[in-house]
């Protein structure tokens, strides 16, 4: 994605042309959810189950936003002037010249090692890291990096899911045998070796990374929705439109396809959980995306055996991908008590 | 049930062949031999340079089947090699695969057989005492204690474990492994915690959700009714008839076993397979990619169809000529 162009205005442009779409997008979805009486109800129990957990993914979304509003220029007084050609976001603004030489200590007035005094005394909340970029602004922009792999990632793979499983359920016959074999193919390849096949054999990149996730992430999904659909092809409703003569495309669009919503917008949540979740061990392996919090912590674990111990860069880095996982997977688990049938009664 | 049989065992062949012909996909297409060529004697390599090494490593024949070359082409032997086993050399350095494998698989079932037999173990019985205990307080902590648990990756997992009990404590070594029987304990069993541990989280949830679906069922109410203890209604009743849904879980978990390896194995040093693999994926060696991943699938496929025969043993309900 990022490789296409190289020129800063265009990156900006790219980036901020994400900014404003996601946000058209959840506009929209918003709007379709006030519009919809039981959608609001099952929404307004989510938010007040799940209030902390909503603020802290804000949060999330918030900071990850603040690093996609991107342009060129801005006056400075850094000494190396080629920054102020190039594409920064408000939270690299935040953080002009607060670069080291080395390890600081969080909030030190002197270098870790050896001990001579910093450029920015006490600035820097998290300490800095071995390149001496402070650890709070490398953090930071890991959530745009998280967000991008779990929301892209799921944003094209469960429409593509979605097709498939529903195509192959409500048509049948070769069309379903064609989509189940591909997909038992698919699963029986253990997902953490497939993924790193995938990404070896796609050259190690970004793009790779989010192809391969994508790849290995749809079986299940599809799974669901042919299921769920093979039950819903056979409701009278379903058998009273097709002896109207609706066609198959609107049956599947205006019937079909809203009662497939809550698993939709379940198997988001939880999906983009998961995605993260791959993506930190893909970097624990040496394959994963650059700027990452997976990426930061593979590359601090070591710092652990030095002496004194370096705690600021894997801790905040940890820290960060677990407030992210658990205020998701507590959604998660509030959506599926609120909008899958299948759990009440057993659950709450 | 000899038909079913059949019929499931055919289906089986039916995906090993789908797996073969995707990898093959995978590492001769979508890879060609000469991007491999070049990722491993380098971008600016001779083009005799690439030719001689695509002739020492088998990549050197035309990839589809053609006129002139029907049986003699990449795919032919691909497809040949994979359903006779024969994964050939190293890519990277020459060694024998199956040497590799051989020597490779028992660290990795030392590792993996007891983390999966005490993850098991563990996982059931927390659940079964949590649904015991559904809604009330100790039901609900450990709900939220287990989504806790669901939300760290295993990486943390590994290092602070590491560094907790390895460093900090000094109990255990951080790393290594030596298959001497004296000391084998000594380096296995932060791994098989730590596997245990990372894993609970996820499955507690899944298993309490298994046992409370059954707990509202009319025969517990009837087991109950008949003076059976709650003892026996959990143990005897509930627990037998969720096997089939446990059953399932358990196969699911095979692939897993071979990837959470693959992370621990890596984490502690452990020479497995999957400290094998993931050697192959810094040395870009392609050939051994290529037989894990198969044989990772072949043992999932195999598992699942033995799932499925054991479903007809376990849960006589489950009818054979549907």
């Amino acid at each position: 994605m990022m490789e296409l162009s190289n020129s800063p205005s265009a990156q900006a442009m790219l980036s901020n042309g994400i900014v404003v779409s996601l946000l058209a997008l959840g506009g929209l979805a918003a709007r379709a959810v006030l519009r919809n009486e039981l959608w609001r109800a099952a929404f307004a129990r989510v938010l007040g189950l799940r209030r902390w957990s909503i603020v802290v993914l804000s949060l999330y979304v918030a900071v990850a936003l603040l690093d996609s509003v991107v342009w060129v220029g801005g006056s400075m007084q850094s000494e190396d002037q080629v920054a102020s050609f190039e594409a920064r976001s408000v939270i690299d603004r935040l953080f002009v010249d607060t670069t080291e030489k080395g390890y600081s200590a969080p909030m030190a007035r002197v270098e870790f090692y050896d001990k001579s005094p910093l450029l920015h005394p006490q600035r820097h909340l998290l300490g800095t890291n071995i390149l001496g970029q402070d650890v709070l602004y490398v953090t930071l922009k890991g959530a745009r990096v998280a967000l991008l792999i779990g929301g892209l990632t799921s944003l094209i793979t469960i429409p593509l899911a979605l097709f498939f499983g529903m195509t192959a359920g409500y048509f049948g016959r070769r069309w379903d045998d064609l989509v189940f074999f591909v997909m038992s193919t698919l699963a029986s390849m253990p997902g953490i070796l497939l993924l790193i096949v995938l990404i070896m054999v796609l050259g190690k990149s970004t793009v790779s990374v989010c192809v391969a996730l994508g790849v290995t992430s749809w079986v299940g999904f599809c799974r669901l929705s042919r299921g769920e659909t093979l039950k819903l092809r056979e409701m009278d409703y379903v058998s009273a439109a097709r002896s109207l003569g609706v066609s198959h495309g609107k049956i599947l669009l205006r019937h079909i396809l809203p009662n497939l919503m809550h698993l939709v917008i379940i198997t988001f949540v939880l999906l983009f959980s998961g995605l993260v979740l791959a993506e930190a061990t893909l970097a624990w392996l040496g394959i994963g995306v650059d700027g990452s919090w997976g990426q930061m912590i593979a590359v601090a674990k070591d710092e652990l055996s030095r002496d004194p111990v370096v705690w600021w860069n894997i801790v905040p880095a940890g820290a960060a991908l677990f407030g992210l996982l658990l205020s998701v997977n507590l959604i998660g688990d509030a959506l599926r008590d609120v909008l899958d049938p299948r759990t009440w009664g057993s659950q709450d | 049930m000899l038909a079913y049989l059949v019929r499931r065992s055919a289906y089986g062949l039916f995906v090993v062949l789908g797996v073969i012909f995707f990898l093959f996909v995978l590492f001769f297409t979508v890879a060609s031999p000469d991007d491999i060529a070049r990722q491993a004697v380098g971008p600016k390599a001779m083009p005799e340079v690439i030719q001689q090494w695509k002739v020492n490593h088998g990549y050197h024949l035309p990839v589809w089947p053609g006129a002139g070359h029907l049986s003699d082409n990449l795919l032919v032997d691909h497809v040949q090699r994979m359903i006779a086993m024969d994964f050939g050399k190293s890519d990277a350095d020459g060694v024998v695969i199956w040497e590799r494998i051989r020597q490779g698989m028992w660290p990795s079932f030392f590792l993996t057989l007891p983390m999966f037999v005490i993850g098991m173990v563990a996982s059931i019985l927390t659940s079964l005492f949590v649904a015991f205990f559904r809604e009330t307080y100790l039901d609900r902590w450990v709900v939220a204690l287990s989504v806790l648990a669901m939300s760290i990756p295993t990486l943390l997992y590994i290092i602070f474990g590491q560094f907790i009990v390895g460093t900090l404590l000094r109990w255990f070594p951080v790393s290594g492994f030596d298959a001497d029987p004296a000391v084998i304990l000594r380096f296995l069993t932060l791994p098989v915690l730590i596997g245990v541990v990372s894993g609970l989280g996820s499955s507690v949830r899944f298993f309490r959700t298994v046992f409370l679906e059954e707990i509202h069922r009319d025969y517990v109410r009837t087991a109950r009714a008949k003076g059976a203890s709650e003892m026996r209604v959990m143990f005897y009743h509930v627990l037998r008839n969720s096997l089939v849904p446990i059953l399932t879980q358990v196969v699911m978990e095979i692939p897993f076993l071979f990837t959470g390896s693959l992370l621990l194995e890596a984490g502690f040093g452990i020479p497995g397979l999957g400290a094998a693999t993931f050697e192959a994926i810094s040395a870009n060696d392609f050939s051994t990619l290529r037989a894990m991943v198969f044989l990772g699938s072949l043992m999932f496929i195999v598992g699942q169809v033995l799932t499925d025969i054991g479903y007809t043993l376990v849960d006589p309900r489950i009818r054979l000529d549907a």
